[in-house]
Order: C-alpha cells, then sequence, then structure tokens
C-alpha cells in the first residue's frame, strides 16, 4: 500500500533507474487514480513539479523527492487554503522557511494535503473541501488535523509528508494511519510561513512511512531563522545520528496517569507490547507520575483558542481571501466575511477563545491556564531528571468511525490528553506504529526533554526494528 | 467557581462573527458543557506559579534595523478581494453616528 520511502527512491534515482521527472509523474498517476477515494489532497500542481524535477540536484540529501505539504504552509505561488472557504483563492506569495530549506536540499513540494480548518479539529472532518479517509479502513478517519498529509503517506499516495503540530495534529492521525510521525522541540523548526493557530504550541514536522524518513526530513527543515523570533539559535545535530544504536540502559518512564482505564484495550495491548520489546532491548522501564495530566486538555484549549481568536482577527475580507458581498459598512463586511468564511468548529474556538480573553474572566481562565502550564511542564522536567524518555499511547483510542455525530465536542477535546502536554511544555514527541493483527493502527508515542530527538529516535528506530522483526 | 454560562450572542459580537440563531443556540450549548470541564482547573493549587507564556526560554530575537527584501507592492495586492491605486480597497470606514 506504501508508495516506497525516501531512501528506496533516493537509490532508484541516483543509480539512474528512473529520472525525477518520472518519479513526480509516477505519483501524479497515483494520486489522480486513488485520490477521489481518500480526498487526501486539496490539489496538486503536476507542470510546477515537473518542471522542478527537471532541475533536481540528485547530489542533495533529498534530491529528486517530491514531498506532500500540508495546505497550512506556504508554498509560493500555489494555493494555501488551510482548507478553508475564507482563503478560498488565496495563491501564497512565498515559501514558507521549511519549504525553502526543503529545496535547498533538492526535494520538491507537491500537493496541498487537506486539513482540519486552520488546523482545528482531531478527524479530518473539519475541512471546507469534505473528509479524509482512513486508508487502512475507509469507514474511519485519519485523524487530525494533518488528516491528509497521513492519509496520502498511508495510503500510498506519497512517500512523505510535511504536517503541523499544535495538541497532537502530526502524531495523533499519524497513530491512526500506522504510520510515523514527529512533533519537534518548541522553536527547532521555523513557524515562518505556517498559518498561525496557537503560536506558542504550533511546530511543523514530518509524517513518514519509518523512522530514517523522519530524521532525513528534519535534517533539512531545523535550525534557526531570523525570519520567527521564537526559532531556536541551538545547534541543529544530526538527526540520523541514532539511528540503528543499542539503547541497552536507556531509562524510561512510564506514567501512572497514562495506563487510564478510557483506553481501548488495542491501545492497551499495544503499550504492553511496546514496553516488553524495549525491555528485550535492554531498556529500563520505570513508573512515574505526571500530575497534572488531568488538568492538561483544559490548560490546552484555553491557551489554544486564546491564541487562535488573535490570529484569526487578520481574517477579515480585506487584504486576502474571500470577502463577502452585499455588505453595509466596514463592520458589516468583517461579520459577513467571518460568518460566511469559516466553518462551525473555527468559529467555536474563536468564541471560547474570545470569551476566556474577554474582561472579567481572563484571570479565571487564561492566566489560569498558563500557571497550570508551567505546574504541567514542571511535572515533565521533574520525571526527565528520572528518565531519559516517556513513553504511552498517542491517542486512547484508534480511529474513530466518520461522521460520528454522538460525540460532543468536549468529548472529542478530551482525546487530546497525551497529545496536548507536549505542546504545553515545548517537548518533542513522536508516534510509532505498534504492529496490529488485525484491525485499525494503533500508535506508541515517545516523549523526550527539550532538544532530545536524536535520542527519542534511537530509541523510536531500536523499536521499529524489534516491532518488524516479530 | 459557579457554573459557568456564555452569552455566546455578545461574545460573536466582540469576535466581529455574526452567528446564526442555530448556530448560536448550538454553540451556547456546546461551550457551556467546555466551561464547565475546564472550571477544574480552579482545583489546583497556582499560588506563587509564574504563568509559563512561552514554552521555551526565548532566545534574544533582536537584529540590526538594516531593510531587507519584503514582497513588493504588486504580490502584497495580489491576493486582495479589491484594490486601487495601489492599496487595498474597503467601504467607506467613517460612518454617520448611530
Amino acid at each position: 500500500m506504501h508508495f516506497g520511502t525516501i531512501s528506496h527512491w533516493r537509490r532508484q534515482l541516483c543509480t539512474g533507474a528512473l529520472s525525477p521527472a518520472e518519479l513526480v509523474q509516477e505519483l501524479a498517476d497515483t494520486i489522480k487514480q486513488h485520490n477521489p477515494a481518500l480526498n487526501a489532497y486539496i490539489s496538486w500542481d503536476t507542470e510546477a513539479a515537473l518542471a522542478e524535477a527537471a532541475q533536481a540536484d540528485l547530489s542533495k540529501p533529498l534530491g529528486g523527492i517530491p514531498l506532500a505539504i500540508k495546505d497550512n504552509i506556504c508554498l509560493q505561488n500555489q494555493p494555501t487554503r488551510c482548507a478553508s472557504r475564507i482563503l478560498e483563492n488565496f495563491i501564497s506569495p512565498y515559501d514558507a522557511t521549511a519549504i525553502s530549506r526543503l529545496r535547498a536540499m533538492g526535494a520538491i513540494p507537491f500537493g496541498r494535503t487537506n486539513m482540519d480548518e486552520f488546523a482545528m479539529g482531531s478527524t479530518g472532518e473539519n475541512s471546507a473541501f469534505g473528509a479524509t479517509a482512513n486508508p487502512v479502513n475507509p469507514a474511519h478517519v485519519p485523524g487530525g488535523s494533518s488528516s491528509g498529509s497521513a492519509a496520502a503517506v498511508a495510503g500510498g499516495l506519497a512517500i512523505a509528508a510535511l504536517g503541523s503540530d499544535t495538541g497532537g495534529s502530526i502524531r495523533q492521525p499519524a497513530s491512526h494511519c500506522g504510520i510515523v510521525g514527529v512533533k519537534p522541540t518548541y522553536g527547532r523548526v521555523s513557524r515562518y510561513g505556517l498559518v498561525a493557530y496557537a503560536s506558542s504550541l504550533d511546530q511543523i514536522g514530518p509524517l513518514t512511512q519509518n523512522v530514517e524518513d523522519a530524521a532525513l526530513i528534519l535534517n533539512a527543515i531545523c535550525g534557526h531563522d531570523a525570519k520567527d523570533s521564537t526559532s531556536t539559535r541551538k545547534d541543529v545535530p544530526d538527526f540520523m545520528a541514532g539511528l540503528g544504536q543499542s539503547i541497552k540502559g536507556c531509562r524510561i518512564g512510564l506514567p501512572r496517569e497514562y495506563s487510564s482505564e478510557g483506553n481501548a484495550p488495542a491501545v492497551k495491548a499495544a503499550l504492553q507490547r511496546s514496553i516488553r520489546a524495549l525491555t528485550d532491548l535492554g531498556a529500563e522501564i520505570t513508573e512515574i507520575s505526571l500530575p497534572h495530566t488531568e488538568a492538561v486538555v483544559s490548560a490546552y484549549y484555553i491557551i489554544a483558542c486564546a491564541e487562535a481568536s488573535s490570529n484569526l482577527s487578520r481574517f477579515d475580507g480585506i487584504r486576502y481571501g474571500y470577502r463577502a458581498q452585499g455588505t453595509n459598512g466596514l463592520d458589516d463586511l468583517y461579520s459577513k466575511t467571518r460568518e460566511t468564511g469559516f466553518g462551525p468548529e473555527v468559529k467555536r474556538r474563536i468564541i471560547l477563545g474570545t470569551y476566556v480573553l474577554s474582561s472579567g474572566y481572563y484571570d479565571a481562565y487564561y492566566a489560569r491556564a498558563q500557571k497550570v502550564r508551567s505546574l504541567v511542564a514542571r511535572d515533565f522536567s521533574e520525571a526527565f531528571k528520572q528518565v531519559d524518555l516517556i513513553i504511552g499511547p498517542t491517542a486512547p483510542t484508534p480511529a474513530p468511525l466518520l461522521h460520528d455525530k454522538t460525540m460532543t465536542p468536549l468529548q472529542v477535546y478530551l482525546a487530546d490528553i497525551y497529545t496536548v502536554p507536549a505542546n504545553l511544555a515545548g517537548l518533542p514527541g513522536i508516534s510509532l506504529p505498534c504492529p496490529q493483527e488485525s484491525g485499525l493502527p494503533v500508535g506508541i508515542q515517545l516523549l523526550a526533554p527539550p532538544f532530545a530527538e536524536v535520542n527519542m529516535l534511537r530509541v523510536a528506530s531500536a523499536l521499529e526494528q524489534q516491532f518488524s522483526a516479530r | 467557581m459557579q457554573k459557568p454560562t456564555i452569552d455566546v450572542a455578545y461574545i460573536a459580537r466582540l469576535a466581529k462573527l455574526e452567528l446564526t440563531p442555530e448556530e448560536t443556540e448550538r454553540f451556547t450549548a456546546d461551550l457551556n458543557q467546555v466551561l464547565e470541564h475546564v472550571t477544574q482547573l480552579s482545583a489546583w493549587d497556582v499560588e506563587g506559579i509564574e504563568p509559563m507564556y512561552h514554552p521555551l526560554p526565548t532566545d534574544d530575537a533582536t537584529r540590526a534595523d538594516i531593510p531587507g527584501e519584503s514582497l513588493s507592492n504588486e504580490a502584497a495586492l495580489a491576493n486582495a478581494p479589491a484594490s486601487e491605486d495601489g492599496q487595498f480597497r474597503v467601504p467607506k470606514v467613517v460612518e454617520s453616528a448611530h
């Protein structure tokens, strides 16, 4: 079902078995044939990609490799619509820094992947361009918000993809689709050209078929950028450095709070299997505690929606995107444009964010959530005094059914419990598929201290090997 | 904290969203449920705890103030729903008092 990894296609390209243009054409044909069933892409420009392929520099680490890009990452001269009606006509005049870095390493950005509108959602259903199907079982959602990126990679419509992760939007769809997803440490990847949802939580990262491909993409996209004031000046390591290395003696923490009764049986079993595999590899598993786990979803939704209500005020029908017609004066133009341009989940979050920032409620909600965030981050810094990494589920259940109308927004939000802590505390995290004998995919999450991606990828690749050896 | 209730119509006006009556009703129910859940934050002791506005200490982000390349006027206006004479065109801003 997969399209072949980056290293597979690099070998094919470098031995001359096919040309970059032939690879782009093969991918384009596959997308054309199979995308209608999945709706993983909302646009793709084969002509532009073929033109780039003709110039591809195969001496670069990603030379000639087409990569799918989530619709909220700016791609020069291509639609960048965040799967929203309000940006239906928007053509990005510039590349996001992550994209210029991919290009500098020889990659060819190709195709805009579907998503929950403005990255708000965890099922892919909140898209103005329709829902995406899970390639493993099309009756189920692929997860979200990087729904199209995950479905494209898992469904054989992309070699690998970029997504963005504000509260789990890379890791959770990776888990639901049975692929690898990495959220880097906050500040590792420039957010310049990533359409902002919640600026203190957003990070760009890869969705790939294996850990090695994720490391290859991280090597390209990480690094300081003067255009993002939150981008870190820390040295960029070789993210491949730990792959294939022994993990003997590695200390891995299992939070008591993550073995909840609410976890589905398949998720509990996957966690047990991963712990056994890690023990077999010589890692030491220790039970730890993250006492503020119960508070993370509340803190996250207050902070994320507050930031969103401010960030999304720029969509007003004046400078870009959709403008409502037949309005009466400026205020009416704003209100009608936003009313018809935004989908229901975006409106819901803007209202929640506006409320928690409004006079009289700021201290009770927003200021308190930011203090609880400090406590959550402190839980992790205490835990990382005892252990090198933390293991747990990526999501409490496998992928839910598409169009399940029985869940209230609150119930959907509560399922983010295992992914939002990494965003609140700025930590790197990876979701890795734990092989299932039958049924839907289940991912296992590893969390690491800030900037410890190399060690996190080392353990993930050892676990991946152990799983595939069985 | 007492049980919260959200005046969605008022907040929507602040956020410049013109909701339909159905949306107002639906969001009121959805968000009251969310708010009831998030009031659990008041159970945690945050006395003396600093708010964490950023996940990691930010580096010194200042740079020399030297003009660099930026979007051309034409590129900046290319996505505008309406423009004229190199500027964004908007409806009349000064309205009669009401």
